[in-house]
């Protein structure tokens, strides 16, 4: 298990204040400016070092990211921080947040100055008030206390970070949506290319990161990227913030080291599954768009990028959302289509048909309303729209039906038969 | 300072009819300036989706037409794009809604912790059924996907405040009290602490206890 000394969200749960005065006592904005005198490519490096991989879903490195913004640009550089939450199971950016928003804004200015921007944007989903009002105060507590704003901390640079609310869209944690709905758009994803490194916000090089992925920064520059990077394992390195919801005893959140057994991760932190672990069903591991793990997998699992990959599943944001062997499989999985209908942007065709489609023929599933090879024309449909539209949400989709169909195919054909024995009857 | 986000301001029309003229007040104003000034000239349009929420809150929590052209023009946006804007993102009614909000997360993580039998609480004591009104003006209950909030599930938003960990009896002592016009407590039915698991927290115990807090048994 980690060490709490390992621990960078030591105000998770909000036992102390989100106040500047508290966050310094817990070691934020210790000396920022002798980290940004250290350069740029310092910064870049350090964070490259460490293995960081953004922590909102993709799990792309995100120095790597970074180092893609051109080193001079007669326009403006944005740092955009996607904190549009919303994917069913994730809630950890929220309390990061609220409890603990200094850490962000520092890790805001740090970021920033590491891409060459002199501004940031901060798109917290509208829902959280609470949040975007104590992350508010963090920010105007910053300026006031110089350590962003002109010559921020005192290290010659001039920087500037806005909240900006969100109006209730999944799409928009889509980062080229995000950039759309910032301009004052609809939040429809945009081709790529370009990428926001070359045309962004404003059609200025941008880049946009996960609020983890930026919160994490400052302690990894203080602590050295060799701390991080002894973390997990290799590829997969550091600590990652869990949500465990679902079907067990104590469902929470809680910062622990990436490649944690899931097994450890459940029964350590969240009491275990309901009625034990052999009562467990299913889990699934990242958020709603990755794939159900059968109850064999979960046995062994570790808790990281590449070993859910293996797997056909994904860490994506580390929201795992467990179910107890009560749990109407095709239910659970039908209602996730219902979200991704809901969702849909509209934009492309395969995605906004698709979606639908996908739901009422899932409906019909969940009933046994179906016949057999339904079940293999739905799994060739959801491989239609998988990889068809212009942003990830049609594959997000697709996967959970995947995934069902994978793994609880007997349950799905056990319950046409039935309706079909019922219907003769 | 706050995040500076007003509260919703009671309807100032009967419910159903389109105001034929919408001004912010002079408070709501200088607020619409700060908001402007936050993003670079020429690129006012970013100030849509907040200029939009600061109309509807001062406007009972929904947006008129009227409220949709003044934004429009004030940010010398051509109307149909502050349309499009508002009827995009589903945090803005377009119709009148009632004075308490009532958004019930059903999406599957908080559906596998029983979110309908939240749902039914609220049809039962409102009397009203998802998308609909109390006759009194007094609620609106909709069902909504994932509001982000999923180890305190099952929850439900009524305006700005976020009440989690959430089953019937609660739910409905929650619906009673706003009905008597009480402020309730938003946050945890169970006094849970943000995310931290029931019982105390199997990590950073040695905050929770300088908090006050009893971490959970067993080895640190």
């Amino acid at each position: 298990m980690l060490r709490d000394e390992d621990r960078i969200f030591t105000n998770l749960y909000g036992f102390e204040s989100f106040g500047l005065e508290a966050a310094k006592k817990r070691g934020d904005w210790d000396n920022t400016r002798a980290l940004i005198e250290k350069g740029r490519d310092w910064i870049i490096n350090e964070v490259k070092e460490s293995g960081l991989r953004g922590r909102g879903g993709a799990g792309f490195s995100t120095g790597l990211k970074w180092s893609f913004m051109p080193k001079q640009s007669d326009r403006p550089h944005y740092l955009v921080v996607n904190a549009d939450e919303g994917e069913p199971g994730t809630c950890k950016d929220r309390d990061l947040m609220r409890y603990d928003p200094h850490k962000l804004v520092e890790g805001c200015l740090l970021g920033s100055f590491a891409i060459g921007a002199h501004a940031c944007y901060i798109y917290i989903r509208g829902e959280f008030y609470d949040e975007a009002s104590n992350l508010q105060k963090a920010i105007d507590e910053a300026y006031e206390a110089g350590l962003i704003g002109k010559n921020a901390c005192g290290s010659g640079w001039d920087f500037d970070l806005y909240l900006h609310r969100g109006a209730g869209a999944y799409i928009c944690g889509e980062e080229t949506a995000l950039i759309e709905s910032l301009e004052g758009k609809k939040g429809q994803p945009r081709n790529k290319p370009p990428f926001p490194a070359q045309a962004g916000l404003y059609s200025c090089p941008t880049t946009v990161n996960n609020v983890e992925s930026i919160a994490v920064v400052p302690t990894i520059l203080r602590r050295g990227a060799g701390w991080f990077a002894g973390i997990g394992r290799p590829k997969n390195t550091g600590t990652k913030v869990f949500c465990i919801s679902g079907h067990v005893n104590r469902p929470c959140n809680v910062e622990e080291a990436m490649g944690i057994p899931l097994k450890e991760l459940i029964e350590k932190h969240a009491g275990g599954v309901r009625g034990g672990w052999d009562n467990l069903l299913t889990v699934i591991p990242g958020g709603s768009s990755v794939p159900v793990l059968p109850k064999e997998t979960c046995d062994t699992i570790l808790m990281d990028f590449d070993s859910l990959r293996e797997v056909r599943s994904g860490l994506g944001t580390a929201a795992v959302i467990v179910m107890d062997r009560s749990t109407d499989i095709v239910k659970a999985i039908a209602r996730l289509s219902k979200f991704y209908m809901h969702e849909s942007c509209g934009q492309c065709t395969p995605c906004r048909e698709g979606t639908g489609w996908m739901w009422r023929v899932m409906e019909r599933m969940v009933r046994g309303r179906a016949r057999v090879d339904e079940i293999d024309m739905l799994f060739e449909v959801t491989k239609q729209i998988e990889g068809h539209t212009i942003c990830a949400l049609g594959d997000a989709a697709a996967w959970p039906i995947q995934g069902l169909i994978r793994h609880f195919r007997p349950e799905m054909e056990r319950r046409i038969l039935e309706y079909r024995k019922m219907a003769a009857e | 300072m706050s995040a500076d986000i007003p509260a919703n301001q009671p309807p100032g029309q009967p419910p159903g009819e389109e105001p034929a003229s919408f001004v912010f007040t002079a408070e709501n104003l200088e607020r619409a300036r700060r908001i402007i000034a936050k993003y670079p000239e020429g690129r006012q349009a970013s100030a849509v989706m907040p200029l939009l929420d600061l109309a509807q809150r001062q406007n009972g929590n929904w947006l008129s037409r009227a409220a949709m052209d003044y934004v429009a023009a004030m940010l010398e946006m051509p109307p149909m794009r502050v349309y499009e804007v508002a009827t995009f993102y589903t945090m803005y009614n377009r119709e009148p809604v009632g004075r308490h909000f009532v958004q019930v997360c059903t999406t599957t993580p908080c559906w596998l912790r029983g979110s309908d039998e939240v749902l039914h609480a609220c049809e039962r004591k409102l009397g009203i059924g998802p998308g609909e009104t109390t006759p009194d003006g007094q609620f609106t209950l909709i069902e909504v996907e994932c509001l982000g909030a999923c180890v305190n599930a099952p929850m439900m938003q009524i305006n700005d405040d976020y009440f989690e960990d959430l089953d019937a009896a609660s739910t409905e002592r929650i619906l009673d009290a706003l009905a008597r016009g009480e402020k309730v407590q938003a946050g945890s039915a169970k006094g849970r602490r943000g995310s931290c698991p029931e019982g105390g927290p199997t990590t950073l115990k040695e905050f929770a206890r300088r908090a006050g807090v009893q971490p959970a048994g067993g080895d640190d």
